[in-house]
């Protein structure tokens, strides 16, 4: 049933095809074909396949962040927040091995562990939001210092590392592929398919759309409000537990360096996609884009002697302005209504 | 009237044949209109018959497709984007521009504060304000902050600060949309002042009754068509509503069907303190129209609010069907089959940066739902049905709900509350700045709602629209009932003696 839809939706936007929802993907297509003269090895499969895991972790939490931000919210926290979840996974995990082993069992432990914490952080976000009536920039803004500062003091400043016989057993779920594709795009692929239709085809995306639209109306529609906002924030914290059991069997290893400015590249993920910052439209799709475009910049600034890979900051930096300056699509209207 | 100054026959502004189009969508046709100096000019017509675009062509914001525009006799090209003002044309819009941090000084010198060196010369801005503000006889002193002021006032310092600047000519959007009735009388009465000076003034209103009261003379548009200029005194309310709609409006309300008095109550409010509102208790029964009559503030919303979850009760109990209830939230309400259209349709009603679709499902959403999801195809039925049962008129489904007017706004907003099939509906000012054609289908659709069986509660601070469909009227002041009306006896002379408070709450029924 679904898949009927989707087809009818795929057909409805190839119609109204113009460069305000077509902008991300055409921007990829570029950024790839810039990256295939640059360096044709750019397209091999292998790095392709490194691209996709690369855009995972930022993909997943952007996806979170979407829904965060189109209902009219913003979350700083993601970042600090994947890291203290790392932390907190890799001390359960190691304390759980004298009475559970290095077996599966406690992998799953460590992996029930992450979705709580990060059901519960995003949860402390939201009724802080909601309830406590404070804006979102504040509240996570507080929220990141605690988070990061937490890390800190659970690595005692300094590094925690995953017992050695537990990271034979989790390293799997970074470093195998399934069908040809790596266990971390799998994960991708199944969080964007499920935000997406979460967001375009349930009464919860639409609540999330009218919310960032305008409060008001939405209050006066019978919507609730204060809950649809704080399960956003769920859904974001669940975003970053997911995103941090695939990175955490990648290094073994949590410290304060973890994650850091992971909520900036989020956001610029979501932004660069065509998501309205102050709310009210929320793409998916280009959200996966965004993500996509973000990795795809450092990855051909490595291929390259052109330009200094410590101008990776510079050239996603541009993008994101470039890209909102397209979007806005007024541009050409505002000269004419000057004349 | 002429006060026999030699230039009040002299045209300040004049539109000759000015047309309009948008792209291919020609919007007005040839309107030719002449603005004298010490003159009220109003400019009447429907929603959508081009008095914005008109309005703003004559201030400079729209260059016109055709035609001339005279300032003093002399051909003009005005400059766009409010230089006009500097040439002492200024456009009023009915959203007011003032900082709402500032005093009524630094807003009426805002860009252009006197200076010496570099400092600001505040003594000297001060007394301009206080000579400027007691020649209008506004009472404010010129340190008021904006935030602190009613919006009377502060339309009337948007006023002072174009006077400020030398404005001949003064353009106002509907400038008494949001006033009172006495604010309204305090504000003509600056009107008058300024007409005394020389001032020109273009009018433009829905009510038709100050129209009268305050125009020297009145220009009719339809369908972005001149229809005819002609002296107020020749007009009466009725003559210029027939010329801006063009046909008799003699079934502007709907025949009334004699409520049944035997009809079961629905709803009973008893004892009910919320805000401003005290001790209020009424009912309400199956298929009546119950109008709620009173000044602005008087806490008539507050009542509807509460009722519906939209604002905490403190006190009192409300019963639907006989049995008590207390809604924590609208959709509680909705669950009951009550649902309240609020009166401010922009911020509360609808969302205007959406398409029409999402904002008619919006309130009836969990109907829309099929096995989680949403049922795209049904909503798309309802569009079309909406539309249809209606009669909402827009460009294409695609249009964006901000770019609609009012009148199809408010119908829209009308359909999005009724796609949850409520028993009770609260409707908070029906009309509000919208067209006498689409008020005649409104009250017309109200009529027959209440003929089904549905009970409507109608909060109008527009008495003949409440005497033209209320079975029974309550009126309101200052948060309590004072009174209660039915039959022949809701009169406007009887409303506005219970909202004015010169009738106490009568023990029986109150004779006039």
């Amino acid at each position: 049933m679904s898949a009927v839809t989707t087809d009818y939706e795929k057909t409805a936007k190839r119609l109204s095809f113009d460069l305000k929802t077509a902008g991300p993907a055409v921007a990829l297509v570029i950024l790839c074909v810039i990256g295939f003269l640059l360096n044709p090895a750019f397209l091999s499969e292998g790095n392709i396949t490194n691209l996709l895991t690369r855009s995972a972790f930022i993909g997943i939490i952007a996806v979170g962040a979407t829904f965060v931000i189109t209902a009219g919210g913003i979350d700083l926290s993601v970042g600090s927040m994947a890291a203290a979840i790392a932390g907190v996974m890799i001390i359960t995990m190691n304390a759980a091995i004298d009475t559970m082993g290095s077996g599966v069992a406690t992998v799953l432990l460590g992996c029930g562990v992450s979705i709580l914490l990060g059901i519960g952080a995003g949860w402390v976000n939201g009724a802080l939001t909601t309830k406590g009536k404070i804006e979102a920039f504040i509240v996570t803004l507080g929220t990141m210092g605690i988070y990061r500062s937490l890390v800190t003091y659970f690595a005692d400043g300094g590094t925690l590392s995953l017992n050695f016989d537990i990271r034979g057993t989790y390293r799997p779920v970074y470093y195998d592929s399934f069908l040809g594709l790596p266990i971390p795009v799998w994960v991708f692929i199944v969080v964007a398919i499920l935000g997406w239709l979460l967001l375009n085809r349930t009464a919860f995306g639409r609540y999330c759309t009218a919310i960032g639209s305008n409060e008001a109306v939405a209050k006066y529609s019978a919507i609730k409000v204060d809950r649809i906002k704080t399960m956003t924030y769920v859904i974001q914290g669940f975003c970053v537990s997911l995103a941090t059991i695939i990175y955490v069997p990648r290094l073994g290893s949590a410290s304060s360096s973890t994650g850091v400015l992971w909520e900036l590249e989020a956001i610029a993920a979501v932004i660069i996609g065509g998501t309205v910052l102050k709310g009210g439209y929320g793409r998916i799709g280009g959200t996966i884009l965004g993500a996509l475009i973000l990795t795809t910049i450092g990855n051909i600034l490595n291929f390259t002697d052109m330009i200094s890979n410590y101008l990776n900051g510079t050239m996603q930096g541009l993008i994101i302005i470039v890209a909102v300056f397209l979007q806005r699509g007024d541009w050409g209207k505002s000269r004419k209504s000057e004349d | 009237m002429p006060d026999g100054q030699t230039n009040s026959h002299a045209p300040v502004l004049c539109a000759e044949r000015i047309s309009k189009s948008f792209g291919p969508v020609p919007v007005l046709f040839s309107i030719t209109m002449d603005i004298r100096a010490g003159e009220v000019h109003a400019l009447i017509g429907e929603n959508g018959a081009g008095k914005s675009t008109f309005m703003k062509i004559l201030s400079g914001l729209y260059p016109p497709s055709s035609g001339r525009i005279l300032l003093d006799g002399v051909e003009t090209t005005l400059p766009a984007d409010g230089q006009a003002e500097s040439l002492g044309i200024v456009l009023i819009h009915q959203e007011l521009n003032l900082a709402e941090q500032m005093t009524v000084e630094e807003n009426i010198f805002l860009g252009r504060e006197l200076t010496k060196n570099g400092v600001l010369q505040r003594q000297a801005m001060h007394d301009s304000v206080a000579s400027l503000l007691a020649e209008v006889g506004l009472d404010i002193s010129p340190t008021d902050r904006i935030s602190d002021l009613a919006i009377a006032q502060k339309q009337m310092v948007e006023v002072v600060k174009a006077i400020s600047r030398d404005a001949r000519v003064l353009i106002m959007d509907e400038p008494t949309a949001v006033l009172t009735e006495a604010e309204t009388q305090l504000f003509f009465r600056q009107i008058e002042k300024l007409k005394a000076r020389g001032v020109a003034i273009v009018f433009v209103s829905h009510k038709l009754a100050e129209v009268k009261q305050i125009a020297d003379r009145v220009t009719v548009l339809r369908d972005g068509q001149w229809i005819d200029t002609k002296a107020a005194e020749t007009l009466t309310p009725d003559t210029m509503a027939q010329m801006m709609v063009g046909r008799e409006l003699s079934d502007l309300y709907p025949p009334m069907h004699e409520a049944d008095v035997d009809a079961p109550h629905v709803l009973q409010v008893t004892g009910l303190c919320a805000g401003i509102v005290q001790d209020m208790s009424f009912d309400l029964r199956k298929g009546e129209i119950l109008g709620f009559a009173g000044l602005i503030g008087a806490g008539r919303s507050t009542v509807f609010e509460a009722i519906c979850g939209l604002e905490p009760v403190e006190s009192g109990e409300i019963r639907v069907d006989g049995h008590p209830v207390k809604f924590q939230s609208v959709a509680d309400a909705r669950a009951l089959g009550i649902a309240y259209l609020t009166k401010d349709r922009k911020e509360k009603g609808l969302l205007l940066g959406q398409k029409m679709r999402p904002n008619l499902t919006l309130f009836a959403l969990p109907n829309f739902v099929k096995n989680h999801w949403l049922d795209t195809k049904a909503e798309d039925a309802a569009l079309t049905r909406a539309i249809r049962r209606f009669d909402i008129r827009a460009r294409d489904p695609q249009t964006l709900v901000g770019n609609m007017s009012g009148g199809n706004q408010q119908k829209l907003l009308l359909a999005k509350i009724m796609e949850t099939d409520p028993r009770i509906v609260i409707i908070d000012e029906p009309t509000r700045g919208i067209d006498v054609g689409t008020k005649q289908q409104i009250y017309h659709f109200i009529a027959a709602l209440a003929a089904e069986g549905v009970s409507v509660v109608v909060i109008s601070s527009e008495m003949p629209e409440l005497i033209g469909i209320s079975h029974r009227v309550i009126v309101m002041r200052e948060g309590q009932i004072t009174g209660t009306l039915t039959g022949d006896d809701i009169t406007e002379t009887n409303i506005m003696r219970y909202a004015a408070g010169l009738k106490a709450k009568p023990e029986h029924e109150g004779q006039g």
